[in-house]
């Protein structure tokens, strides 16, 4: 009995933090869409501060990370092609997994981990210092000045990066492809650019866009949760890493089932 | 009849009212029904020990904690009943001051100072700058606009709070422990800054803290919450000569009997009865 009531606790408990990420989801979503309407309007530069520190400061991590990623799939890939002596496809099988899955992915994971915990320990660390209480006495929205910008700027940029990361995984694949599979560097690109449809990137795209919007709401829900103290930073740091990894991986399920049901 | 009009309408006079205010955190209750008014121009300093609920009135004062029962007026208004939007009107009149300044790091000192008035006015940014030169003229941190808050002193933060509290014209100022954490020589420029605002502004000044020097030096009334109860509300003199048992220990500095068991500390805490069905430390109120 006292399992069925843990499993019971577990169920409304997850079903309670889900119901709260979509309140501030929702919340944001009046304030981007209804709130200029209101004289509320959105604010442009915080957005700018925030995609170019989301967007702009990850590019070289992330160059690094896809282009790497790019080549040891192409490596592991070429293991199994050479068996059937169809090296020649090394560039549509890095192409495809790399823009279907792997980018938008592997974007995601390093956007959690750069500013998905960057905005638990920021707004985290404002709710300790009382600083989102000042901006309540202040008569200003903390929800509209601090989440808002980050939502709408992850938006923008989750997608751009998803395709330089994809565009990075394939340069990566090329590499072995022109070193170790006989490809020239121009036949390797137009081989990738034919394996690809317009739907493989598309729906990597708009999968990045849900995890951009899931990771901006963990983020910033658990450093709104934040405690008192300095300990409970670094719990809602950490609470907010694992949980958007985890929600971020059960997006990319939901909607690769989707996809896959609308292709049969 | 008569007497839910009067009840339902700001007495007439008062800048603030409070009326048997409660507030709860979960089951708890913090402020057990406080009654006190606040006129125009005065300062009122509130006094108590730590966990003795004076920070949960302040913040219950200016609307970041909701009442379970009671009124605040203020300005016409019950802000305990009051809409969010409304809460919010009221709010642009307030100014606040907290313990540890609450500037935002990612901002300029001018930044900080200027944020309300980019959110809630709409002047020019040169008339902005020229506000913000003003209000940190007025704190003694005029040429401090592009420092960062990190790059600030104790006190220079807490000059730096006071300026964007007061960025907006309030009609009325909180301060929220203004002397915690500073040395005798900073604390008394705060105490001699939180006089000078009132004297060029007549402001309403709200102030919660527990420094006695500071507090005699500044209040024109005080207010001593113990254990969420009012024990005492009265000028400086009144304070002074009171024979309240738990004015004379508070004001000479009488050591708490110590607290042996949790449930007596909790119950110490929240004034409720004890294990032993007496109320530790606990006095009949004025």
């Amino acid at each position: 009995m006292d399992f069925v009531a843990q499993i019971g606790k577990v169920v409304i408990d997850s079903l309670a933090y889900l119901g709260a990420l979509a309140t501030l989801v929702a919340r944001s979503a009046f304030c981007v869409f209804i709130g200029p309407f209101q004289k509320r309007p959105i604010r442009w530069q915080r957005v700018i501060n925030q995609a170019a520190e989301v967007g702009v400061r990850a590019l070289p991590i992330l160059s690094l990370i896809t282009f790497f990623i790019g080549l040891i799939f192409a490596l592991q890939f070429a293991n199994e092609l050479r068996k059937l002596g169809a090296m020649n496809q090394v560039a549509t099988g890095v192409a495809v997994a790399i823009s279907r899955e792997l980018g938008p992915l592997i974007t995601a994971i390093l956007v959690i981990g750069r500013s998905g915990s960057a905005f638990a320990a920021e707004i985290g660390t404002m709710r300790v210092t009382e600083e989102i209480d000042a901006l309540e006495v202040m008569a200003i929205e903390p929800v509209e000045f601090l989440v808002v910008p980050k939502f709408v700027a992850m938006i923008i940029m989750m997608p751009c990066l998803t395709l330089w990361a994809n565009t990075m995984g394939i340069l990566g694949g090329g590499l072995f492809g022109v070193t170790g599979a006989g490809f020239t560097w121009g036949r390797y690109i137009r081989s990738s650019l034919d394996a690809l449809s317009l739907h493989d990137i598309t729906t990597g795209l708009l999968k990045s866009v849900m995890f951009g919007v899931t990771i901006t709401a963990v983020g910033c829900y658990e450093g709104l949760a934040t405690g008192g103290g300095a300990e409970e930073i670094g719990r809602s740091t950490t609470r907010a890493v694992v949980m958007s990894i985890f929600l971020v991986i059960l997006v990319d399920l939901i909607f690769t089932a989707i996809f896959f049901a609308s292709n049969q | 009849m008569a007497e839910n009009e009067k009840e339902s309408a700001q007495p007439e006079g008062p800048m603030i009212s409070v009326r048997d205010l409660r507030v709860k955190y979960g089951e708890r209750e913090i402020l057990h029904g406080i009654s006190f008014d606040v006129t125009h121009g005065e300062t009122l300093v509130i006094l108590g020990g730590s966990g003795s609920g004076k920070s949960t009135l302040l913040r219950t004062l200016v609307g970041l904690e909701k009442p379970s029962a009671g009124q605040i007026w203020m300005k016409g208004e019950d802000i305990a009943a009051i809409s969010h939007k409304g809460l919010n009107e009221i709010r642009k009149k307030l100014g606040m001051s907290f313990q540890g300044g609450a500037l935002f790091g990612s901002m300029t000192v001018g930044e900080n100072v200027a944020l309300p008035l980019h959110e809630h006015t709409n002047l020019e940014d040169s008339t902005i700058d020229i506000v913000v030169r003003l209000k940190l003229n007025q704190v003694g941190l005029l040429g401090f606009e592009d420092y960062m808050p990190s790059e600030l002193s104790g006190g220079m933060l807490k000059r730096a709070a006071v300026a964007r509290a007061m960025a907006m014209d309030p009609e009325i100022l909180f301060f929220d422990e203004p002397s915690a954490g500073l040395d005798p020589i900073i604390a008394a420029g705060i105490d001699h800054l939180i006089l000078q605002v009132k004297k060029a502004f007549n402001m309403t000044i709200i102030v919660v803290t527990h420094e006695l020097a500071s507090a005699f030096l500044i209040a024109d009334q005080m207010l001593l919450v113990d254990k969420g109860n009012i024990v005492a509300h009265g000028t400086p003199d009144f304070m002074r000569s009171s024979d309240q048992p738990r004015v004379r220990q508070f004001l000479d500095r009488v050591a708490e009997p110590e607290v042996a068991q949790e449930l007596d500390y909790l119950q110490m805490l929240t004034g409720g009865t004890s294990s032993t069905g007496k109320l530790p430390g606990r006095r009949k109120g004025v």
